[in-house]
């Protein structure tokens, strides 16, 4: 998208001074070079990936797999970015695709096939969001404690449902879905599935009235509501949102692993904000980017690929993820603060 | 100079800020022992001026010397350390430590460099207080539990604890009852028979009467006058130093005839606990009513329930003739009010956000169908607005955050405008205007009123509220004391109402 900025045309000599305006051209500019520096990161790591393991990384299966992981993630990351542009916090995220995963899979649940599992899982999400909004919305929690309490009822009730056994998927259906039968051209169902939750996401975020409440209320609560914006109903909205992402994904998770885990998305939540925030989702809310999270989500996904192609440890990944965290928002700042 | 130096000269003051020259050669002498008290109208450089003193503004050029010695007070630490102490209106106290952590905060009594003493603490702060005739606030309470007159005592014995020289009090008495007062003029009067001096700052003519010793009188950031006789100078002279101006506002016409028949906003009765008085006005369309009064009067407040955004403790406001649900700003949205609020970069502006997001955020479902915005009608709808009321740079896509002052606030009366709004609510709307581009605003809204908008106005400044409005409304401590066509106040008779109370000579 190319911005054309007429000269400021000065009628009244009100108008605002003219050291003002590089500042805003670097602000538009910024969110391109942002995106273009995160899709650079990418291409090194992609290249990183060919130089150290060039039979393997460049495998199609490989790509295959990578984006297949990213796919889970991805699709709580696209609900977390909406939530922290609004200005709110999720960390219920991981224990709720957890129990989702294990309530969609219970022996009673697969009786109901595949449209009973896809359905439970859903509805347990954006059951689970639905509390988390109303905690937060109209109860007056903070959402940090809210979601932090869900975060610790929804694993401890996924222990309860399993008794700690793996469940597994016994519905065919589900089962083929992860077959490479079922590849459209060459994409696994899961990343179609991540594909058509990012665009609606983008969408939503940037095309809708309800996007565009979620970032006026993240951006200045208080003008939103001054504004005669609903804030509360939307923050309740937007827990919700997060909460069927977390649905779906635990629907793909069971899918990719033919099984249901109470152990299932662990750490999700920190995974997801960190992406959101690589991205350029400011956590003080008010600024969000689907695209930034996709593409944050895209690179923590292939160094993990990485490092495991090259027998690296997952404490070395544990190093360098918290490493480009700190130097994305390092660099955020800096280009903040030079405005 | 004449021997012995004073305590504080400070001369030839400027700072300005962008867009706004607060202090324009600012002289203060201050001697040790006195009460010297600094008048002026909102606006005319008062705070800028014991900001600089405090040491948290640099000012731009002029000097300070301090017993005779030219000084730098580059932060906070470096004032106090001299011993300038300031206690400011909103009270600077961390609510959840006790009264005597706060009394200590920075400076604690230590054992071994790190361990707080906090017997001694408390019994220093013990102290402190009885000096200050408060033995009963009890040293190990939370801050926040105190009431606010308490906490004032707390903040004065913070400014003890310290060896201070010069204490800065900026409208003390704004939160206090009489007998409050009368305590805390014995506090002064005991201070400066210590040998300690004390700036006071406060609107109130009579307490400047009874403990002043000199007066410096501040206007449009000079000081008019300095070290009057606090005194013996009679009234009208220090009305007529802090209102005569040398910058003429220049204000559009007003209808011939005053508009007539149904009014557009009717308030009966409302009322908020502690807040303002039992309130009715009305205000019909092409007409504008303005509330003038001192900060704390009451007069936002009134602006924010009429609005919804405080639920009134008793009364309605009808629009059109209907009631609005109490406490719901989403009602009066709907019912056609729009509120420009005092903060505008706090209260009514998304500052990541273009300017047509701005002005679109309270139309969303004018352009949308189904939730999906056509962000080619938002652009159309929000130029025609800004460019109605001339906003300046004519590109909407710009960020908000790159206007002018008085671009922002047009920015948000082109939202009302563009929502179709019937009544508008501005809380100071000139606030962080240039005084050049207040004149345009001014045209704005009669304009907006002439094309059939019913304004409520309030201004801390009096000659806005005198040279824009149809009809005044005068506030003073949360009740109106006296309503008249604008044409028949002057500044002098407004200003003496708010300070004194009464009709006054």
């Amino acid at each position: 998208m190319t911005q054309h900025v007429s000269p400021p045309r000065d009628g009244t000599g009100k108008t605002a001074p003219a050291g003002e305006l590089p500042a805003w051209r670097g602000l538009m500019g910024r969110t391109d070079v942002r995106t273009l520096s995160l899709l650079g990161v990418l291409a090194a790591l992609v290249v990183i990936g060919g130089v150290t393991k060039p039979d393997e990384f460049l495998d199609t299966r490989n790509l295959q797999l990578v984006l297949t992981q990213a796919s889970v993630i991805g699709v709580v990351t696209v609900g977390m970015t909406f939530v922290i542009t609004s200005g709110g916090i999720d960390l219920s995220v991981g224990a709720i695709v957890a129990l989702a995963s294990v309530w969609a899979t219970t022996v009673a649940t697969q009786e109901y096939g595949f449209a009973g599992i896809l359905f439970t899982a859903v509805i347990v999400g954006v059951g689970c969001g639905l509390v988390n909004g109303l905690l937060i919305a109209y109860g007056g929690m903070v959402p940090f404690i809210a979601t932090l309490a869900m975060l610790a009822s929804a694993r401890g009730l996924a222990l309860q449902i399993t008794d700690g056994r793996t469940q597994i998927v016994t519905v065919d259906g589900i089962l083929d879905l992860g077959e490479r039968d079922s590849y459209v051209l060459g994409v696994p169902p899961l990343v179609l599935v991540f594909a058509a939750v990012t665009i609606a996401g983008w969408l939503v975020l940037n095309r809708t009235t309800f996007g565009r409440r979620t970032v006026a209320v993240g951006g200045n609560a208080e003008a939103a509501r001054l504004a005669g914006i609903d804030v509360r109903r939307q923050r309740l909205y937007l827990y919700l949102l997060s909460g069927l992402c977390c649905g779906i994904a635990a629907f793909l998770l069971i899918v990719l692993s033919g099984s249901g885990q109470n152990t299932n998305g662990n750490l999700y939540e920190l995974d997801a904000i960190a992406a959101a925030i690589i991205g350029g989702t400011l956590l003080s809310g008010g600024r969000g980017t689907i695209t930034g999270s996709v593409l944050g989500v895209l690179i923590f996904t292939t160094i993990t690929n990485i490092f495991a192609l090259n027998n690296l440890q997952s404490d070395v990944q544990q190093i360098a993820k918290g490493a480009i965290i700190v130097a994305a928002v390092l660099v955020q700042r800096r280009t903040a603060s030079t405005t | 100079m004449a021997s012995p130096p004073s305590l504080l000269s400070m001369s030839g003051i400027t700072k300005s800020f962008p867009g706004v020259r607060a202090l324009d050669g600012v002289d203060l002498d201050v001697q040790a022992g006195e009460v010297h008290c600094l008048l002026g109208q909102n606006g005319a450089g008062k705070s800028t001026l014991i900001k600089v003193l405090a040491g948290a503004h640099q000012p731009d050029t002029g000097t300070i010397r301090w017993r005779g010695e030219e000084v730098v007070l580059r932060s906070p630490i470096a004032a106090m350390r001299l011993g300038i102490a300031t206690i400011y209106q909103e009270l600077d106290l961390v609510e959840h430590l006790s009264v005597a952590e706060n009394v200590h905060l920075g400076h604690e009594p230590t054992a071994a460099g790190f361990v707080v003493r906090r017997r001694t603490a408390k019994a220093s702060t013990a102290a402190l207080l009885k000096r200050l005739g408060h033995p009963e606030i009890d040293p190990g309470r939370l801050v926040g539990d105190l009431s606010a007159a308490q906490q004032q005592i707390v903040s004065m014995a913070r400014a003890l604890s310290h060896d201070v020289r010069l204490i800065v009090m900026d409208e003390p008495s704004a939160a206090l009852d009489p007998d409050e007062v009368d305590n805390l003029f014995r506090i002064v009067g005991d201070l400066t028979a210590d040998g300690v001096a004390v700036v006071y700052i406060s609107h109130r003519l009579e307490e400047i009467r009874r403990i002043g010793d000199r007066v410096t009188v501040l206007k449009d950031g000079r000081a008019v006058a300095g070290g009057l006789p606090a005194k013996t100078t009679p009234t009208r002279e220090v009305v007529s130093l802090m209102t005569g101006r040398t910058m003429e506002y220049v204000f559009p016409e007003r209808p011939a005839a005053p508009p007539t028949g149904t009014p557009v906003l009717q308030v009966r009765g409302l009322a908020r606990d502690g807040e303002f008085a039992p309130l009715d006005l009305e205000v019909h369309a092409g007409e504008i009513v303005g509330l003038a009064g001192l900060v704390g009067s009451g007069r936002s407040e009134i602006l924010e329930t009429v609005y919804g955004a405080r639920k009134p403790t008793a009364g309605q406001v009808l629009v059109e003739g209907r009631p609005l649900r109490p406490g719901s700003v989403r009602a009066a949205v709907r019912a056609g009010v729009g509120l420009a609020p005092e903060e505008r970069k706090a209260q009514a502006l998304l500052m990541l956000e273009s300017v047509t997001r701005n002005v679109s955020v309270s139309s969303l479902s004018r352009f949308s169908r189904a939730g999906w915005i056509d962000r080619g009608a938002e652009r159309a709808a929000a130029r025609a607005a800004t460019r109605e009321l001339s906003l300046r740079p004519d590109n909407p896509s710009v960020p908000v955050r790159t206007l002018s002052g008085g671009n922002q606030q047009k920015a948000v009366l082109a939202r009302w405008l563009l929502r179709g709004c019937r009544v508008l609510l501005l809380d100071e709307p000139t606030r962080g205007v240039d005084v050049g581009a207040r004149a345009e605003l001014y045209a704005v809204v009669r304009r907006l009123a002439d094309e059939g908008l019913a304004v409520l106005l309030v201004s801390s400044e009096v000659p806005e509220v005198l040279g824009l409005a149809d009809r005044v409304l005068v506030l003073r401590e949360g009740s109106v004391v006296h309503t008249a066509p604008a044409g028949e106040l002057d500044e002098h008779r407004v200003l003496d109402l708010v300070m004194e109370g009464s009709p006054a000579s």
